[in-house]
């Protein structure tokens, strides 16, 4: 039998309130960087959430590398929305890194130097090093999604959830952050990442779940990231879009 | 003044303004960076009743029953915060708002109702908190202070103080790195495995603690005094996570001990009649402490916005 799963949900419901947010998702993801994309409000971040127990699920069962969490927690990175945290918090670059490794020092004194130098090699993956001493408030928004990267690097995990890590980065920032996705492909290591342009993802990632409240297609990108289970994805807003752009594409070919 | 005046009147209520500030100000910092400024003064509030329950069963203003009733009271209003906030999906402001008048309201009635009401916890203390009345009668000379069996006659609720600072800040040594993500990144903490939920609620306790503490300075009202201005005037100050909470524990100590030196003795020493509040003078203190961070701070703010 091949090794379980790094990812894998079974009938997973959540709602806020009334209203079902995730509705009887039953998914895995496959080993290397795989997307979640769907339409605004579609529940994506929201399935990272619940796997990790940070919303409550109402039914169904999340398993890593087939087990429950609490049994892989090291195994598995978290790289929350840069927008979640109060960035004119009293910490440096290095700070926030060196968070990634609590877990494994004591709750108090100084951060033993290994993890330190684990944190700094963090920000030098994701360039960053210079900045390292700098407050994270007088950091741009594209450095800061940064940090917060090398702090999923500095897990040191074997599966990183990432939520929207390229909302609005700049370029430099973009590239970065795709570098260091295929290092970690390539150390065999996997990332389910939250991501909202459909233009970059047969780019980035190799596998797909497209999520709108429930699975409409998931599997290798180059089968089912079809327009069509876009389409279904998106309702009608994208079908609108889609017309729009033929019709400008008619008009100024006309 | 002489020193036996100055031990006798003075010390204790000194001690005491010091003691609350510092343990306030080293919590305050929490509450601060995790936006949760009203939670302190809701909590300072909503301890009341347990604070009257506590002093009506004991009949004695210092001593465990009051600080446990305290603790209890927070308790149940973080809890019943959390259930209004979900059953109704009002606001977080709105809810705490209804539920720390509600108590407060309460701890009032109790206060009338129980016979708690007496010379020792009436409405003015509870405005004003009751430095004026800690008096050391056995402090007639600097002897005293070296002397145990004098040392043990210090108004009780010197000790209640010592103890809950000593536990707040052995707390906050024992589980700093905890606490500095659950500032910063609570989801995070959670996504660690690091028991977030916990910490919380145990913050919420100090925070109970701590009220009762400044209760004995400042009074019920003006504990937000103590526990927000110290560490909002630092957040303006510093970058530094370390000088923030310890900066924060330091300049609410100060703030007591000046606060208080202000209401009486300075000007009693300098042969003027006047006599003010301590609880008013810590207040306004804090009041100025944060208003002169923010002008400081504006100056290079401005110039370095020009620049960029």
């Amino acid at each position: 039998m091949s090794a379980p799963e790094p990812l894998s949900v079974t009938h997973l419901t959540v709602a806020y309130g009334e209203r079902p947010a995730v509705w009887d998702v039953t998914w895995s993801a496959p080993p290397g960087l795989t997307a979640i994309v769907g339409p605004n409000g579609a529940g994506k971040s929201t399935l990272l959430k619940a796997t990790l127990g940070l919303v409550p699920a109402l039914s169904g069962t999340v398993r890593f590398f087939g087990r429950p969490l609490e049994e892989v927690r090291d195994r598995v990175g978290y790289l929350p929305q840069r927008a979640s945290v109060d960035w004119d918090f009293p910490a440096s670059a290095l700070d926030v890194v060196c968070m990634a490794r609590y877990p494994r020092m004591r709750w108090w004194g100084p951060v033993p130097r290994r993890h330190r130098e684990a944190a700094r090699e963090a920000l030098v993956q994701v360039g960053m090093a210079d900045f390292a001493d700098r407050q994270i408030g007088k950091l741009s928004g594209g450095q800061q999604q940064r940090v917060f990267l090398a702090r999923a690097l500095a897990q040191d995990a074997d599966l990183v959830l990432m939520d929207e890590p390229f909302a609005a980065v700049d370029a430099a920032t973009e590239a970065a952050i795709v570098t260091v996705l295929r290092n970690l492909a390539a150390r065999g290591r996997h990332v389910v990442a939250v991501h909202h342009d459909l233009g970059t993802v047969p780019e980035y990632f190799s596998h797909v779940l497209l999520l709108n409240a429930r699975v409409f297609a998931a599997g290798p990108v180059k089968d089912v990231f079809t327009p069509e289970n876009i389409g279904a994805t998106y309702g009608a807003r994208l079908a609108l879009l889609e017309e729009a752009r033929v019709g400008a594409s008619a008009a100024g070919g006309g | 003044m002489t020193v036996a005046d100055f031990l006798m009147l003075d010390l204790p209520p000194l001690l005491a303004a010091i003691l609350a500030g510092g343990t306030c100000g080293l919590l305050g910092s929490f509450l601060v960076l995790r936006r949760e400024s009203l939670v302190g003064d809701a909590l300072s509030h909503a301890v009341l009743p347990g604070i009257v329950l506590g002093f009506a069963v004991t009949g004695a203003r210092a001593g465990l029953p009051m600080l446990a009733g305290a603790m209890l009271a927070g308790l149940l209003a973080v809890a019943l915060i959390g259930l209004v906030q979900r059953a109704t999906r009002l606001d977080a402001g709105a809810t705490i708002g209804a539920v720390f008048t509600t108590f407060f309201a309460c701890g009032l009635v109790l206060l009338e109702v129980t016979g708690a009401r007496s010379v020792d916890l009436d409405l003015d203390c509870v405005l004003f908190g009751q430095l004026e009345t800690l008096v050391w009668t056995e402090g007639r000379s600097a002897a005293a202070l070296l002397d145990p069996a004098a040392l043990a006659s210090l108004p009780r609720q010197l000790s209640l103080l010592s103890g809950v600072a000593l536990a707040v800040s052995l707390a906050v040594a024992a589980f700093w790195r905890p606490l500095k993500l659950i500032c910063f990144d609570p989801a995070y903490a959670a996504a660690l495995g690091l028991p977030g939920r916990s910490l919380e609620l145990g913050l919420a306790l100090m925070v109970a603690a701590a009220a009762v503490a400044a209760f004995e300075a400042v009074g019920s009202i003006l504990v937000v005094a103590m526990l927000v201005c110290p560490a909002a005037a630092l957040r303006l100050m510093t970058d530094r996570y370390t000088t923030q909470v310890l900066g924060g524990a330091a300049l609410g100590a100060g703030l007591g001990a000046v606060g208080y030196l202000l209401a009486g003795p300075l000007p009693a020493a300098m042969g003027l009649t006047l006599s003010l509040n301590a609880a008013g003078v810590i207040g306004t203190l804090g009041g100025l402490l944060v208003a002169t961070a923010a002008l400081m701070r504006r100056a290079p703010r401005v110039r370095a916005n020009a620049v960029a």
